[in-house]
Formats: structure tokens, C-alpha cells, sequence
């Protein structure tokens, strides 16, 4: 059975952070915990913390001794605990942070990055890795994988030069998959902290030699509009999570021009699914029936995947199943032809992709809604080409509210108070009226 | 309203609306260092192309132009695609 403690190259993984390394081999004959881990032995772990360094440290420790690692990443706050610990049915929470009011009934078990000297039990389970992902309620949805469907995709060579890093959370699937790439390889891997600014980062990744590098699109044209930029040269530069324009293939070409330029297509419920690396934006037509290991078909437009690296199911009761009875993950991308070459056109049900996080409109618009003033609002994407995308809204008023700068501004205000950053709207803009169906609802198309 | 004023104004706005501390916008101050995020920067640009009428990233980026690293090139940056 696979497990992170036992693989054979864990002592060659270091993570290289802005407050010092971390020897994950460490984690071995150490604890970064402070009860015994054989305490957690088959148990539902949450592991939430503030840093991603920490929970890196947790996640090795207790891979193959826990029963279901919930990973939190940056963004999950308090308020949204007690909805994890009770679906994941959570028995503690691991966290560098003190015990706020809302944890519910799991115990709070605090993890430090100085290590102490223990004894570690056997880690013979397969361990639930559970990610978190963006729901059309606003409550995360719970996608369960194992470190098998995790790292099937992975190829360990050998890679004694190799450092590298991801402008990634490392608790999000992309992230991750940077994370398990560096312990199955045992090379370094450079990690920003929650508060490093991007020209610190690059400067120490820069230090470190990076070699092989991940972010979203977004990711990347925001390290490209930092000097530090140059201050790296990548052999491997890698994409994922949104979807790779020309432009932004074009720009990483023209600042690394000794790179490998790889965009992947990968998600969280899908799993890894291919890689493009011809420099071109989509993806070669005969990729649907020629790649190894993933079956790929179009259903009404939209790509749809079946492979051994898909996550296994949900675990929210009121989630519908994650697979088709044909075993086949509707990624919900849709896909267009165009002269021999796949081009990705956007989500069919709406879903709006800002820097690789995913916004559902009906939840910002059940936020506007609420303001007294709003009639109705309409929530939509606008390109953008610094976050890919950002979200926008028709807003219509209640006869007598007047609109004008201080309303908008009242009502980004009022979202602010509810919603994460990424899904209050950037524009708002006031119309007369919204279109309505037959069936009572705005019109989103057309 | 000077285009540098209009732009400065929005930086200000969306630091406000973002709980984000604005460094003083001097020209050689680095975008990534003012204070605003990645996200704050997309709305910036969004809120400038209803403003200004020009969105000059993705002309820059059709032609593999660099896009600006510093508050003074942003506002040329801008400045130039008014004028064009």
C-alpha cells in the first residue's frame, strides 16, 4: 500500500519556506503534532491551518494512519467548520491556529513546524483524501480521491537536479498534485507562505534554482508583470486549472525561452487528465481516442472523462452522484472544433472560472437579492486579462431606489460581507429591467 | 480628470472596498508591491475599461507586448491606448 511516510524518495523532499526547511523524511521518526498520531489511528482527520506548510507536515505524518484527511485550503473560514467537520464526520481538527468558537465537537489538535522526536505507528491504510471545492449553495462541496487516483498520473523518474515550486495553495488539486510530484520524485520543493508577496517568492525561488514550475494562467500573468520574473529560469513551466489562452503561452515563451510550456487539463473531480505541450492553446483532436489510460467523449458539447484518476464520489448527502452509470465524470467544460484542434468555450452550466477558483452565479445573485433595494440581478462573466475572468452584474432596482456610485458601492459592500473576494462583482451596473422566462427566471443567454 | 488621476482614484477605491493598504503610488513602485492583489488588479481593469473606453492588456498580449510591472508603466500603458 502506498503511503507518503513510506515512500522510498520522502527523504530527498524538503520544503524549502521563507521561515526555513522542512525535511519531510523527518516526519518518519518525528511529529509535527502535539498528541501521539497512533491517537488518530483510523480516524477522520480536518486538517486546517493557515499555512500550507504545516498542513503539508500534517498530511505526511498521517497519510496511511488516518481513515479521511480533509484538505481546507486558504479561504475556508471559521464560519464554514462546522458544515466540514459534521459531512467529512470529523473526530479532529489539526490546525496552527487556537480553537475558535465554531469547531463543534471535534477535538482541536494543534501541529507546529518544530519537530519532536516519536515513535509513529504503521501506516498500512488507504487513506480518504478529501478536497475541497466550490458548491452552488456556497458551501464547499467534498470530493473524496486516495493517493492511488491522486498520483496515478505521476511518473517518478529519476530527477537528482530537479526544485520545484507552484504559486499553488498545495491543498487545492493543483497545488497538490506539485506537492505529491515532489515527495514521489524526492526533490525540494519551494513553497510561498500564506503572506510572502509574489516578488519575495520569486526572488527565493529564484535562490533555490528552481527548475520545474506550476500556476494557473492567472497565476502567470501576474508573475510576469513582476520583475522578479526574470529573476527565475525554469527548465518546466506548467498551467492548469483555467484555460490557456495563446497570449499567455506566447508571453511564458517569450520570457523562458528554454522551457518546457506545458498546460494540463486537470480538475478536481476529474483528476489529471492530459497535458498539451505542442505551445498551442487547446488541444489536438486526436487526443479523444488516442491517450493512454483516460477515455474521453463530448456529450451536448461538454468533455466528459473515465479513467483511473477520477475522485471516487461526494460526500454531502444532498450531492448528486459524481460519476454517470457509464463511469464517466461530466467535467461540465465545453469544447469546440475548430480545424483539427479542441478549444475549450467556457462552462455550460455558468460556472465562472476567476484565477483557477470557481464563482456560481446564483449564489452572488442570492447575495444582491437580499439588499432591500434589488429587484432582481442578473450575475455574468466578463473577460479579464489579469484573472482570466471577473464577475459582473445587471442590477435591477426597486421602483423608488435610486441608483447611482453610492449604491454600487453599498452593494459591493454588502457582498463583501458574505462572499469570498473573487465572487463579489468587479462591475455592477444598473438596468431598467432583466428579461424574465416563462418560468419565472432571468434569462442568462441571449 | 488626467487619465493618471482616474487610474490612481481607482487604486485607491478598490484598496478601500478590498481592506487592502495602499503603498503611495509613486511611478517606480512595482504593481505586485502597491498593495492590491491579483484580483484587486483584474477589477481595476475592468472598472478602467468602462471608464476610459480601452482594455490595452489584450492588444499587448495579441502582439506579445510585455504587460506593465510598474505603476508609471501602467499608467503609460494606459495613456498610450487612450491616445491611439
Amino acid at each position: 500500500m502506498l503511503s507518503l511516510g513510506r515512500s522510498q524518495n520522502l527523504s530527498g523532499c524538503t520544503l524549502r519556506t521563507a521561515k526555513g526547511d522542512v525535511p519531510l523524511g523527518l516526519l518518519r521518526t518525528h511529529t509535527c503534532l502535539d498528541v501521539a498520531a497512533s491517537s488518530l489511528d483510523g480516524a477522520s482527520v480536518m486538517v486546517w491551518t493557515s499555512s500550507p506548510v504545516e498542513a503539508a507536515m500534517a498530511l505526511v505524518e498521517l497519510d496511511g494512519i488516518a481513515r479521511r484527511l480533509v484538505l481546507c485550503p486558504r479561504g475556508i473560514g471559521p464560519d464554514l467548520l462546522n458544515y466540514i467537520v459534521e459531512t467529512a464526520e470529523a473526530d479532529a481538527v489539526i490546525s496552527d491556529l487556537s480553537l475558535p468558537e465554531e469547531a463543534g465537537t471535534a477535538s482541536w489538535i494543534r501541529c507546529h513546524r518544530e519537530l519532536q522526536p516519536a515513535a509513529v505507528p504503521a501506516r498500512t491504510r488507504a487513506t480518504e483524501w478529501v478536497l475541497l471545492t466550490s458548491g452552488t449553495t456556497g458551501l464547499p462541496k467534498l470530493v473524496v480521491h486516495t493517493l492511488a487516483t491522486l498520483t496515478e498520473a505521476i511518473r517518478v523518474e529519476a530527477a537528482s537536479s530537479t526544485v520545484w515550486s507552484t504559486f499553488y495553495d498545495i491543498r487545492r488539486f493543483g497545488g497538490l498534485q506539485i506537492f505529491l510530484r515532489a515527495i514521489l520524485t524526492g526533490a525540494p520543493l519551494v513553497l510561498a507562505d500564506s503572506d510572502e508577496h509574489v516578488g519575495d517568492f520569486l526572488a527565493r525561488a529564484a535562490a533555490c534554482c528552481v527548475t520545474h514550475i506550476s500556476g494557473t494562467p492567472s497565476h502567470w500573468r501576474m508573475a510576469l508583470m513582476n520583475p522578479g520574473a526574470k529573476l527565475i529560469s525554469p527548465r518546466y513551466v506548467r498551467l492548469s486549472g483555467e484555460i490557456a489562452d495563446q497570449a499567455i503561452l506566447n508571453h511564458l515563451r517569450a520570457a523562458y525561452p528554454e522551457a518546457q510550456i506545458l498546460h494540463a487539463f486537470a480538475s478536481t473531480e476529474a483528476g489529471v487528465a492530459f497535458e498539451v505541450a505542442d505551445g498551442l492553446a487547446g488541444f489536438p483532436e486526436h487526443y479523444v481516442s488516442s491517450l493512454q489510460g483516460v477515455q474521453m467523449k463530448m456529450q451536448d458539447g461538454s468533455l466528459q472523462l473515465r479513467s483511473s484518476r477520477l475522485a471516487l464520489r461526494y460526500l454531502n448527502r444532498d450531492a448528486a452522484p459524481l460519476r454517470s452509470s457509464d463511469g464517466f465524470v461530466d467535467t461540465g467544460d465545453l469544447v469546440e472544433l475548430r480545424d483539427g484542434r479542441h478549444f475549450f468555450a467556457g462552462r455550460r452550466d455558468g460556472v465562472i472560472n476567476i484565477g483557477g477558483l470557481k464563482v456560481h452565479p446564483e449564489e452572488v445573485e442570492a447575495v444582491i437579492n437580499r439588499h432591500p433595494g434589488v429587484f432582481a440581478s442578473l450575475v455574468r462573466t466578463r473577460r479579464n486579462p489579469i484573472t482570466g475572468a471577473v464577475v459582473t452584474a445587471d442590477v435591477a432596482l426597486r421602483s423608488g431606489q435610486k441608483c447611482g456610485p453610492e449604491l454600487e458601492r453599498e452593494l459591493i459592500g454588502f457582498c463583501r460581507s458574505s462572499l469570498a473576494g473573487h465572487k463579489v462583482p468587479a462591475v455592477i451596473q444598473f438596468v431598467p429591467q432583466l428579461a424574465i422566462s416563462e418560468t419565472g427566471k432571468v434569462i442568462r443567454h441571449g | 480628470m488626467l487619465i493618471r488621476n482616474v487610474i490612481l482614484s481607482h487604486f485607491e477605491q478598490v484598496a478601500k472596498e478590498q481592506d487592502r493598504q495602499l503603498e503611495p503610488l509613486r511611478d517606480n513602485l512595482p504593481l505586485l508591491e502597491s498593495g492590491l492583489d491579483s484580483l484587486c488588479l483584474a477589477i481595476v481593469v475592468a472598472r478602467l475599461e468602462d471608464k476610459l473606453g480601452v482594455e490595452p492588456f489584450s492588444a499587448a498580449a495579441a502582439e506579445d507586448l510585455p504587460f506593465p510591472t510598474t505603476i508609471g508603466e501602467f499608467v503609460g500603458f494606459y495613456q498610450v491606448a487612450v491616445h491611439a
